[in-house]
Formats: C-alpha cells, structure tokens, sequence
C-alpha cells in the first residue's frame, strides 16, 4: 500500500513535469520573440537575449509605424477580414438552411455536389486559370469569393439546424410565412451561437490568410499584413545566409539586425490579435471537431 | 398497370408543385451552389489542360485551351521518366512519415496527462496555452522557427551550454535535417489541437470504471493503463487510419515558408514541385498534370480508408 502511494507520487511528479515542459516549449518561443522586438537593434547584436529584454525600446514598433508597407498590409489584412467573414457566414448559413431541411427536393444530390469537393479538387494551377478566366487575378475579389463557401462550416451549422424544434417553423408556415421569411427572422436568431463560431474562424483564417495575396496579387496596395511577413521572411533568410557565408563590415550587420526587429514586431503585431481571439473558440470547437470525425 | 401509371402522374404533379413550393429553398443555396460551381468544379474541369500543351499569352484563355494540341498522357509521362518523381515523392512520404512518427503519439500523451493533473487552473491554462500555435498562420509560425533555429537563435544557444555541440548548427541549411524540422514544427503547431479529440473520448469515459478500480487498489498508472488507454483505442485506430489516407498531403506552407536554395533537394513536396514548375515556370500544362496525380491518388487513398474506418467503426459497435 505506501508502495503504491510512492508510486501514484512519481507518476503525479511525472505529469506535471510534462505538462511544464509543454507548456515551455509552446510558449517560450513567443515569449522569445516578443522580448526580442522589445529589446534595442544594436544590443540585440552582443547575443544573449532570451527571456527578459536587456536594453528596452519601443523603436521597431515606432517604426511599424512609419512603414507604409506594414500599414497598409494591415489595413487589406482588417478590410478582407470585415467584409470576408460577415458575407461568408452569411452564404454558409443560407446554404446550411434548405440542407436541413427533410423535404427539400434532391437533398441527396445536392449534399453530395457540395460534400463531394471535400474529397477531390482541380489544384492550384487549374484553379490560378480560373480566376485568370474571371478577371480576378490582382484585385480585391480574390480574397473574397473564392472563400465564400465552406463545407465543413456549413456541415457544423446544417446539424445545428436539425436539431433545432420544428414547431416554430411549421406554427410559422401555418400563418402564411414563406421560407424566406422563416429563415431570416426565426432560424438566424436560433442559430447565432454557432453563427458567431464559424465567424470567428473564418475571420482568423482571413487574418491568417497569405497564398492568395502572394501569389494572386501583384500590386503593392493588395498586399496582406502576411504577404508583407513572407516578403519579410525572405529578405532575413537570405540576409542570414550572405552574412554566415562571408563576414559582412558591422554596419551592414547593424543594419540587418534592425531590419531583423522590425521583423519580430511584424510578427508580434500579426500574432496579437489571434491571441485576444482564440481563447473565446474554446467552449465551440470540441463540439466541431468531434462533428467532423463522425463526418469523416 | 393503371393504378401505377395514376400514381407517377400524381408524383409528377407533386414535383413542379414542390418546386414551385420550394423557390425560396432554392433561391437561398444559389450563392453557395455559384461560388463552388466556378471555385471548386470549375478547376476540376480545368483539368482537361493536364491533357493538352497550354502555351499562355494571345488570345483569350479558352480559345487558347481549345486551340492547343492535345498530347494525351504525354505530361504524365514526363512527370515519371524524368528523376524528379522518384525525388519529389521520396520528399513527400518522408516528411509525411515523419510528421506521423512524431504527431501522432505527442497528441495522445499530452490528452492522457492532462486527464490526470486534477488542479484545474493549470490544466486549463496549459490546455489553452498549447491550442495557439494552431491559430496563428504558417507565416508567423516560420518567422518563429527561423529565429528559434537562428546561429544565435535560443535552441543553439541551449545547445552550446549544455555542452551538447561546440559549434551553432546551421539547422535550416542542412538538407537531411529539413525532414525532421518540418515534422517537429508539424508537431508542435498542431499538438494540442489534436488533443482535442482525445480529451473528448476520455470525457465519455464511464467513471464507475475508475471508481471499481481505486476500489481494487490500483494506481493512478495503472487507472490510465488499463481504463484510459484501452478507452481511446477506437479512437486511435480510426485517426491512424484517417492519416494514412492523406499521406501525400505532406504540406505546402511550412516548406515553402522554411525552405531556402541550400535545401532543395529535400523540401521539394508534391505540392511545392506542382507550384515551382505550374506557376513560376509557367509550364501551365505539366503543373496540373502532377498536381492531378496528387488529386487522383489521394482521393483514392481516402476512398479506401473510410471504407476500412467504416467496417471498423460496425466492429468497434457490436
């Protein structure tokens, strides 16, 4: 019996260490990060900064500031993400409403037209001439419409739908309502909680989104806050690689550096938002997640 | 013979009648029906150029698609004659394999430990903590990685006082090593997403099961191996075979984003290799000819495991 007690207190020691150790390791490099872009450009060269900022300043994000790149990559980035999501959600849930219902003729076929595209797809370069063909290519569309339509969202509010009592629609119906009518005014205030689930998602994937602007837009001014980190991203890369390769004069090195901060307010600004956001999603997805298991 | 023929006049009816009930149904699903008709069927029908030698520029784009030669199976042949299949796809299941080797296990172990930290705040806050890096996108997670793995970065650092290595490593300029950074970075981004599922099977645990068991003097380990273990099979067995069907999807994003000249070599995936050759090299043509590859054989490969997942989940319910 004390040996078992023994025992259940090194298994107990055992599991928090893990879990200490997760959360270090999935945390620390934000953390890293942010002290990073907080810590001066030319101190930041002696080496050494990890945990704590040695010489304070709020220069790189003074300087994000005066980035005109930066800003308006942040401005695209809010504009795609206001308009996206609100219109998205919008034709989900239109879509989502006639599937749950029993009589609607061709159900089957239609939830097949629509679940069949989860399964098999063009690729990118069919899809690129696609919206070659539709005129799209380097305008503000291409951050809209393609992403209209979801089908996994829309498989996690039908569901929700069809559960939902059908009495109120049918009392509806007896006073002459027709489905328009019924859909606006009592299955969308019914179905807000998931509503607000799949458009917090959809607007975090809107934030997060980088491929369409960087690779469908070539014009400056439709450039994401995330196509501006890519551009970012490579410019260190291969900064990093000419100065391992051959000892670049400081000032050079200074100037790398700098621009090397920049980068990690950049991404701390990107990262911010995403961080207010994301603890909220927590009470939803267990529910979507495990919807999409029984799906699959 | 009569009555029969009453009753499909009587359907036929019925269907303009519903119909005509049903305009607003319709009106509703046709925004979604267009934008997956041009979105998602439109590039499926594009596909037809995998099959022709697109040549971009002059003209409009169909007359271009309808005026091209068409060469059959010509684009796929190239795809598997020249060395860059056997490249592409050792690429491919080997940052796939790995990324299962580490990912999928890391999940189950992080569920059952945090089954067992009974103080809540600090299963809560580290549950909450080890959701982020799902959030956030492969861009900010590559800028991450590339000054974690920096010379100066903090993994070298640690490294170089522990006493482990001399020298910094120059993680992402080494080839062979790029397999495993990608399964890594896979792993830690999706870690504690994938618990997920996990903590929700053992939730529908049944707690008489422990109850019985304390009872009988087990434990603690012995309460997760013999109870919680055993109750996540199912769920193991069904997400294991769920992985291998998308075995060819090793990534685009986190190659892309972390890849450099000097790796090459070894970060070029299916994907990667579809879009370097489709669009940066405008071969149009050949780019959705390896790009149909992958389609085709993953919709295949997932064709055959949700069938095999199927007849399990029947076995798993008698």
């Amino acid at each position: 019996m004390a040996l078992e007690k023994y025992g259940d207190y090194v298994f107990k020691l055992f599991v928090y260490v893990f879990l200490v150790a997760v959360l270090l390791v999935t945390f620390l490099p934000f953390w890293n990060i942010l002290v990073l872009s907080l810590n001066s450009a030319g101190d930041t060269v002696r080496g050494g900064i990890y945990f704590w900022p040695r010489d304070i300043t709020f220069n790189s994000y003074q300087q994000i500031l005066n980035d005109t790149e930066i800003l308006n990559g942040i401005w695209v980035t809010i504009k795609r993400t206001v308009i996206g999501t609100p219109l998205s959600v919008l034709v989900i849930t239109m879509l989502a409403y006639p599937l749950s219902r029993r009589q609607l003729l061709g159900r089957k076929s239609f939830n097949l037209y629509f679940i069949f595209t989860m399964y098999f797809g063009g690729g990118l370069i069919p899809y690129y001439m696609v919206l070659k063909t539709l005129n799209m290519i380097d305008t503000f569309s291409v951050f809209i419409l393609p992403g209209l339509m979801n089908v996994f969202y829309m498989i996690i509010v039908r569901t929700f739908m069809e559960q939902l009592p059908i009495e109120v629609e049918e009392s509806a119906k007896v006073d002459g309502a027709n489905d328009l009518t019924i859909f606006f005014r009592i299955i969308l205030p019914l179905t807000t909680p998931v509503l607000a689930t799949i458009g917090l998602f959809q607007a975090i994937g809107h934030w997060n989104a980088w491929f369409d602007s960087y690779a469908f837009t070539y014009s400056n001014d439709l450039k994401t806050l995330q196509a501006v980190l890519v551009k970012i991203l490579n410019q260190f890369q291969t900064e990093n690689m000419v100065s391992s390769a051959q000892m670049l004069a400081d000032s050079a090195k200074r100037n790398a550096v700098s621009s090397n901060t920049i980068r990690m307010a950049a991404t701390m600004v990107a990262t911010l938002p995403i961080v207010i956001v994301y603890p909220f999603l927590q009470k939803y997805f267990v529910k979507g997640m495990t919807l999409g298991a029984v799906k699959s | 013979m009569n009555q029969e023929n009453t009753i499909q006049i009587v359907r036929g009816t019925g269907v303009i009648h519903r119909l005509k009930d049903q305009k607003w149904l319709f009106l509703l699903m046709l925004p979604a029906f267009l934008a997956t008709l041009f979105f998602s069927y439109g590039p499926m029908f594009g596909l037809y150029m995998a099959f022709i030698n697109y040549q971009p520029g002059g003209g409009s784009f169909f007359e271009q698609f309808f005026r091209a030669e068409f060469v059959g199976l010509r684009w796929f042949e190239y795809f598997f004659t020249t060395g860059d299949f056997y490249r592409v796809m050792r690429n491919t299941l080997a940052t796939s394999l790995l990324s299962l080797f580490f990912g999928f296990p890391a999940p189950i172990l992080l569920a059952l430990m945090l089954n067992e930290a009974k103080n809540g705040f600090f299963k809560r806050f580290t549950q909450t903590v080890s959701y982020l890096p799902h959030f956030i996108s492969w861009v900010i997670a590559a800028n991450i990685i590339v000054t974690m793995l920096s010379s100066d970065g903090m993994i070298n650092s640690i490294l170089v006082a522990l006493g482990i290595v001399k020298e910094p490593i120059a993680f992402l300029q080494n080839g062979p090593l790029f397999w495993w950074i990608i399964a890594l970075s896979n792993m830690w981004k999706e870690m504690g997403f994938s618990a997920i599922m996990y903590l929700a099977a053992i939730s529908a645990i049944n707690p008489e099961l422990y109850e019985a068991a304390r009872v009988d003097g087990a434990s603690r380990f012995r309460q997760m191996y013999h109870i919680t273990l055993p109750s996540l099979r199912p769920t193991i067995v069904i997400l294991a075979i769920l992985a291998i069907g998308g075995i060819l999807n090793a990534g685009f994003d986190q190659q892309y984003l972390l890849q450099n000249n000097t790796v090459l070599e070894y970060s070029e995936v299916i994907d990667i290799y579809a879009y370097k050759y489709g669009l940066q090299n405008s071969m149009f043509s050949y780019g959705a000819a390896v790009g149909m590859f992958k389609s085709v054989v993953a919709f295949i490969l997932v064709v055959i495991v949700n069938q095999i997942a199927k007849r399990m989940n029947d076995q798993a319910l008698f």
